[in-house]
């Protein structure tokens, strides 16, 4: 087990530098002028402040010179100054990233719980219309446009309803907090300020629940499907026969096994939910990866593209491992080799 | 051996929601095609006056902030959506099924090398690296689709070796070795028409996800540029328009039915196809 920890471990250091080492190259290889996406115009006709930009960027040096300097820096924990915000790519990452991931833990949340309900209704009722409507449900989950959806459930709930916030983590009115973990529904807890703490929740979720949908869909169709597989197995017969009430077999016999292949599709759906931030966030005015990394491509700004994608491929991978570990303990058939 | 779809056979079954799917998806390919001679509206044609008008019996889907016709807008712009669509999963699936194809059966060192390459490009968040290419190539149909191709074409390429793999095994294919056929013969002609189904599959799933990320790309403005209808940039004129719903409201009811069309569709095969859910 910790071999396999360990060997995991080392590749993610191989995959690290891949990623680095391909952003570094699409940056270099596609016919884009980070000078022209960043200066204005008239900034681009004096040949002396383009000179000036380049040099204070390393983008006049050779190109594997470029990379070794970017490797290196990034071994220090420098990950490099964004050309956008001026700031270094890891002080922004540390400044937004909270905000990413108080929303993605709310919505993965969402996602489990409303996803598993949903698949087991869907299975227990198979072919009847119960199982039709949650299917649609979880078909139209990973089938909505999530932009569009976002879009939709501010205008509906927060304009016209008026029954939840709008955009941003906290209202115009309240300051965010300082210090503490950047995650204010915690915060506010921790610091018992619950004012704080219901406000920042209900900001969040509006949010959370659009953006978890799409992951709701992905476990409640995988729920559904390994609980119709379950449930034709011999000892689920078993457990029927010997007069257990139908609840009770899915609960205390088919649900559990029902349930493991369903990690997986969690981890995958975590790292869906990471794309579907950029659309959310955008939409719900919500300070963080997402709208950063969407800033940062639209204006070619690689070091901070570079930095969001190393930090969303850690995520990737450590959630990976989690959750192949999780499945070894769970699952004693599962054997690491 | 041989994994055929018989079409017939799969809709005399009783299966809802992929008919449903199948119907959607037709209607608007038909519109697609024909969306010029049935659209009631030049789709282009701006009238100031008549701009933000609600739906109603001039304007079906009302008029947008130029004032132009939603409802035709709405039909034309399922030509690019829908084949952006087709367009990237149709290359994906060729690219992934010769990549993953020829390094399964090569295998050794090389599948390695190939392998680890493709896992590299699926380990990157796929989203942002579609926008780093569509914004470094500049904003175009063509550079999206480009993008979303180099994104998803690992996903086949790994089916693909996985199906060689098992395959390159069986007996007939050291039979047509022994008969003398070549590589390029045993592969394309006995191990890639019994992997097809699969991958079949997993394509007409992705239809629906193809179209909703050329959609989102659009929504960020790196896709279609104004003035072309296209569903996604639609959505997006509505931004600024909250109030006046229509304007986003329909061309994303749009994007939600072909894709959850297409996702019905894909279901109904997957299942047709897989003998252990159809067990009971």
């Amino acid at each position: 087990m910790v071999k396999y920890i360990i060997r995991r471990l080392i590749f993610v250091v191989f995959l690290l530098i891949g990623v680095s080492l391909l952003v570094f190259l699409i940056s270099n290889l596609v016919p884009s002028d980070p000078v022209a996406a960043n200066m204005s115009p008239t900034a681009m006709s004096d040949p002396e402040a383009v000179a000036v930009y380049k040099a204070k960027w390393g983008l006049d040096k050779p190109l594997y010179q470029q990379y070794f300097v970017y490797l290196s820096n990034l071994l220090k924990g420098d990950l490099g100054t964004s050309i956008r915000t001026g700031n270094p790519v890891l002080e922004d990452l540390k400044q937004f990233f909270p905000a990413t991931l108080e929303l993605s833990i709310f919505a993965m949340i969402i996602a489990i719980v409303l996803g598993v309900l949903f698949g087991v209704i869907s299975a227990t009722h198979r072919d009847k219309p119960l199982d039709y409507i949650f299917r649609t449900i979880s078909i139209g989950g990973v089938s909505v446009p999530n932009f569009w959806f976002a879009l939709l459930m501010l205008f509906l709930c927060y304009s016209k309803l008026g029954i939840f916030p709008g955009g941003g983590r906290l209202g115009s009115r309240s300051t965010s907090p300082s210090g503490g973990s950047g995650l204010y529904v915690l915060d506010g807890i921790l610091s018992g300020n619950w004012g704080l703490a219901s406000e920042a929740f209900s900001h969040l979720l509006l949010p959370a629940l659009v953006l978890g949908f799409f992951t709701m869909g992905l476990i409640a169709r995988q729920t559904r499907s390994n609980l119709l597989e379950v449930t034709s197995m011999d000892y689920v017969r078993t457990a029927k026969a010997k007069g257990l009430p139908g609840g009770k077999v899915i609960t205390r016999h088919a649900l559990g096994n029902a349930l493991i292949p369903v990690i997986t599709v969690m981890g995958m759906g975590f790292c869906n939910l990471l794309g579907g931030m950029v659309f959310v966030e955008k939409i719900f005015s919500w300070p963080g990866i997402g709208q950063y990394a969407y800033l940062s491509a639209t204006t070619l700004d690689f070091p901070a593209i570079c930095g969001v994608s190393l930090l969303i491929a850690v995520i990737y991978v450590v959630m990976n491992l989690f959750i192949d570990i999780l499945y070894g303990i769970i699952d004693p058939r599962v054997r690491y080799s | 051996m041989k994994t055929k779809i018989h079409m017939p056979k799969i809709l005399k079954q009783k299966n809802f929601l992929f008919k449903l799917g199948l119907c959607i998806c037709l209607a608007w390919i038909f519109i697609a095609i024909f969306s010029p001679l049935i659209m009631p509206q030049d789709p282009y044609a701006q009238d100031m006056a008549a701009r933000f008008q609600g739906p109603g019996t001039a304007h079906w889907f009302g008029t947008d902030e130029l004032g132009r016709d939603v409802f035709s807008r709405v039909l034309l712009g399922s030509r690019v959506s829908i084949s952006a669509g087709l367009i990237t999963v149709c290359i994906t699936v060729v690219v992934g099924l010769f990549y993953g194809g020829i390094a399964g059966y090569i295998g050794g060192v090389i599948d390695d090398i190939m392998m680890r390459l493709a896992e590299l490009v699926s380990s990157f968040p796929p989203l942002i690296l579609a926008m780093v290419i569509a914004s470094a190539l500049g904003p175009s149909i063509f550079n999206s689709v480009f993008a979303m191709t180099i994104i998803w074409w690992p996903n086949y390429a790994r089916l693909m070796r996985s199906m060689v793999i098992t395959l390159k095994e069986n007996e007939y294919i050291t039979a047509s070795r022994t008969l003398g056929a070549s590589h390029v013969r045993i592969l394309f002609r006995e191990i890639l028409p019994n992997s097809i189904g699969p991958l079949l599959v997993m394509a007409t799933l992705d239809i629906g996800n193809a179209i909703l990320t050329f959609a989102g790309l659009s929504f960020l403005g790196l896709g279609t540029q104004p003035p072309t209808p296209e569903w996604g940039s639609m959505v997006s004129d509505g931004v600024s328009n909250m109030n006046y719903w229509w304007i986003s409201t329909f061309p994303g009811l749009a994007i939600f039915s072909m894709s959850i069309g297409a996702n019905f569709v894909g279901d109904g095969l997957r299942d047709y196809m897989d003998p252990k859910l159809l067990k009971d």
